[in-house]
């Protein structure tokens, strides 16, 4: 069926004479069922009980609360301002007392709660000070600067900050503005109500964009259902085009009609079919000197400019199986239910509602969610407008889906790759690159749900690069952290060994008296010695020969207890029980000599692994460096006299 | 014929310079395969492969000291991409090391915590915020989940606390078909292939 229409399609286009209009690969024609909701004009939903106010309703930074419960506060008054540039501000939709700032259900895909601010209006629905400004004097990053405070974003759906696309950082390259108009997704008519009724302030805000941008030229992309929103925007272009003649900005604006092919409202695609401009993958709208902004967005650009009201409300289309379908304009943070009974209710064989459009949009959770800067449109869904779909048979591997898929992908491959978890494939086969129209599903014969395969797989590439992110960042930290230990280690190593040469240098000082004295008393100089802990040798001849005395000693003893050869053999038994005590004291000795070469050479080998000498003789005075040399004069001096010392003691 | 041979020589004799050469300018530092391990592994730095760290686990793993079975953090996935890296057949998760959890991130009760900074000593990311007899906080993004904190904690303030789904890190299920129990008719035995799918 599809075929045939984009056969039939391709066939009119090559025969008309409208060939201005460049063509996109794939797409498809669903009914577009818009007629429902544009039979009454924009309504003006009442202000209701309560306002739920999530935080997150634009893409980037959650902004931070300024309020806190209890506060009273004016309309349009600040209640989150952003945080870093990607990031937007929340404003109070009217006046009234916050009431709670707690965790509610938001409209999101997940269904889970998220940080709410909660307004309960006093009805007075009185303004704060607004602060008006003239863009056409004003200095442009000014301008911008304050449209970060303004809470505008996309209202298109994406819900991108609007400041950051007007940021032109002094120069500019974007040459044409161009307006989506298109609304290619079926039942939603918002933006198409927007332009029928109100052209001429869309038609201002665009000049405020084209001025800000510094882009000459602006094509507006409006569908072909659409012909009374078209000549509306080509009637308000051409009544705007006489004041501006004697502007400083020549604003150059026109109207193009796409043909109607599901998916032309995508930024990309609506390039292609005005332009004929194939925006790279990799590249931004704005390296190719585009900028694309959505008709709503403009309008509230020019509000905030020309009156100083900040994002507050937008317009929604209620639709789908409610009693009287209609475009409203809804206070940011009405409840859903609000919005269902302003359209007559809803039908009694409804099931859910979707938030979006059927192609793109979501389940909403339940009718107590607010509406958000993203809703463009809430769809009652019932079982004849959207029959649940019969059971995913197998691929038949048909790639009709290659055929409809407007961005050239291969979605069976896709497929494939998401089913069976091989990610890695599915990210070379482009995944990222895939936009979730929803036109593979749409057409596949075998009503496989493929977006939600792609949207599976993405969700799960983004979180395993997210944990990717994190294991580095814990190896970096830990290595860091085991780093940190050793340097510390090292560090306390080297004060160590400062304090020790400091105490040294003491007990040296110390020991200068005595040394200085002639060493005949060997005592002396095993004191000495053992002061001059750090010099290994010396505390182990020390130690030799300290043990070597006093085995001399004892042997000694035994000699002269032997030769008293009178003695009786009580005396003997006396003398065996010596040599054991003799004995003893040698490994004694022993063990001792070896605790203190640990000990030493545990001590020079922190040294060194502290990378110092063990002196620490750097950077000292010409005093201190004297006495120094002094010491160690006398040291070495008291180190020959006790190794001449164990040298004599045999002879003595 | 000599030429022949000459031209060999001479081939033989550039090459090889060319990949001495090579071998000097590319030459790789480090254990490749260590990282390539490393990358793998969770970088949790829990311990509980029995190693203190993904690192040394990783070093023991290249040098086949250890199995690749032992990282509870790195699930199944984990073992699969290691077996795969080592060229060896995939072995399910050592229970002995424990068996994987879901990520939680460790939480300091702040009335209990007597600040002995025995858990700042302990993590090896230095993820905990604090100083002696000051209360210490656990840095939630910093976090790896590891537990080594609990141990040391002489007034068992420290408690880990599962990461909730938000908004932020929801991810899309993988998509499932509801099947519908239908009643089996006796008489009919193929009744419910005719009944419509909706």
């Amino acid at each position: 069926m599809n075929a045939i229409i984009n056969f039939a399609n391709n066939l009119i286009r090559s025969i008309s004479t409208n060939k201005d209009v460049f063509q996109f690969h794939g797409g498809v024609h669903p009914h577009d069922h818009k007629a429902e909701s544009t039979l009454l004009p924009i309504a003006k939903l009442a202000i209701p009980e309560q306002l739920i106010l999530p935080l997150r309703q634009h893409v980037g930074y959650i902004p931070k609360i300024k309020v806190q419960v209890g506060d009273h506060v004016l309309k349009g008054q600040m209640l989150a301002e952003p945080e870093g540039a990607m990031s937007a501000a929340i404003h109070a939709p009217t006046s009234g007392t916050i009431s709670a700032i707690s965790e509610q259900i938001i409209p999101h895909p997940s269904g889970l709660p998220d940080l709410c601010i909660t307004l309960s209006p006093d009805g007075k629905d009185t303004w704060g000070q607004l602060a008006p400004m003239d863009w056409r004097t004003a200095d442009k990053k000014a301008l911008v600067a304050c449209l970060r405070m303004s809470g505008i974003v996309g209202l298109g759906g994406a819900t991108f900050p609007t400041h950051i696309k007007l940021t032109t950082n002094g120069k500019s390259n974007v040459h044409t503005l161009v307006i989506n108009a298109a609304e290619c997704e079926p039942y939603i008519t918002c933006d198409d109500m927007l332009m029928r009724e109100r052209a001429d302030e869309i038609v201002k805000g665009i000049a405020i964009v084209q001025h800000l941008l510094g882009a000459n030229h602006c094509i507006i992309g409006v569908e072909d259902n659409k012909p009374e929103a078209a000549n509306a925007m080509a009637d308000a272009c051409k009544a705007f085009a006489i004041p501006a003649a004697n502007d400083s900005v020549k604003p150059e604006m026109s109207v193009k009609v796409v043909p109607t092919l599901y998916p032309s409202g995508d930024a990309r695609h609506l390039i292609h079919l005005l332009l004929g401009i194939e925006v790279p993958h990799d590249k931004r709208t704005t390296d190719v000197g585009l900028q694309v902004f959505n008709v709503a967005t403009v309008l509230a650009i020019y509000r905030y400019f020309e009156f100083g009201e900040p994002a507050i409300s937008r317009i929604v289309s209620m639709t789908g199986n409610v009693e009287k379908p209609q475009n409203f304009e809804v206070l940011f943070g009405t409840p859903l239910k609000t919005l269902i009974d302003a359209a007559g209710g809803a039908k009694p064989d409804t099931t859910h509602f979707v938030m979006g459009g059927p192609m793109m949009g979501f389940d909403l959770p339940n009718t107590d969610v607010p509406i958000t800067k993203a809703a463009n449109c809430i769809i009652a869904a019932a079982p004849h407008l959207f029959p649940a779909p019969p059971p995913a048979m197998p691929c038949i591997r048909c790639t009709r889906c290659a055929e409809a898929c407007p961005v050239n992908l291969q979605p069976q491959e896709l497929y494939w790759f998401s089913k069976s978890d091989n990610f890695e494939k599915a990210r070379d086969y482009n995944l990222f690159d895939c936009i979730e129209c929803g036109c593979c599903s749409y057409v596949c014969p075998s009503d496989i749900p493929l977006v939600q395969y792609y949207r599976y797989a993405k969700s799960e590439i983004i979180a395993a690069d997210k944990a990717k992110d994190a294991a580095d960042l814990a190896r970096e930290r830990n290595e860091f952290r085991l780093a940190r230990i050793e340097r510390e280690k090292l560090e306390r190593a080297q004060k160590h060994a400062e304090r020790a040469q400091a105490t040294k240098t003491e007990t040296k000082k110390d020991a200068v008296q005595p040394a200085s004295e002639p060493l005949t008393n060997p005592e002396v100089a095993t004191t000495v010695n053992d002061a001059a802990a750090s010099d290994k040798q010396a505390a182990i001849a020390a130690a030799i020969a300290r043990a070597k005395a006093q085995k001399l000693a004892a042997t000694g003893d035994a000699t002269e207890a032997t030769s008293e050869k009178t003695v009786a053999t009580t005396l003997e038994a006396k003398s065996a029980s010596t040599e054991n005590k003799q004995a003893e004291v040698k490994s004694d000795k022993q063990a001792l000599i070896a605790a203190a070469i640990e000990r030493a050479k545990a001590q020079k080998l922190a040294a060194a692994q502290a990378g110092i000498a063990p002196k620490n003789v750097e950077n000292v005075s010409a005093s201190v460096q004297a006495e120094i040399n002094k010491t160690d004069e006398i040291r070495e001096k008291a180190q020959q006299l006790a190794v001449e010392k164990t040298e004599d003691t045999p002879t003595k | 014929m000599l030429t022949a041979l000459y031209i060999m020589l001479g081939l033989a004799l550039l090459l090889g310079i060319v990949l001495g050469i090579s071998a000097l300018a590319f030459k790789v530092e480090g254990d490749p395969l260590v990282a390539r391990i490393d990358a793998i592994l969770p970088q949790t730095q829990c311990g509980q492969c029995g190693y203190p760290g993904c690192k040394p686990y990783a070093t023991a793993i290249a040098a086949g000291e250890a199995d690749i079975n032992q990282c509870p953090p790195g699930g199944d996935a984990g073992a699969h991409a290691l077996a795969d890296l080592m060229g060896v057949e995939y072995k399910p998760l050592n229970a002995e090391h424990g068996t994987p959890k879901p990520k939680s991130v460790a939480f300091i009760d702040e009335a209990t915590c007597i600040g002995c900074t025995l858990c700042l000593q302990a993590c090896p990311v230095d993820a905990i915020l604090g100083a002696a007899k000051h209360m210490h906080t656990i840095i939630a993004t910093e976090c790896t989940g590891c537990e080594l904190c609990l141990a040391p904690c002489p007034v068992d303030c420290i408690t880990m606390v599962p990461v909730a789904e938000n908004p932020d890190n929801w991810k899309w299920k993988y998509p499932v078909i509801n099947i519908k129990s239908v009643p089996f008719d006796s008489n009919n035995p193929t009744s419910h292939l005719n009944s419509s799918p909706a």
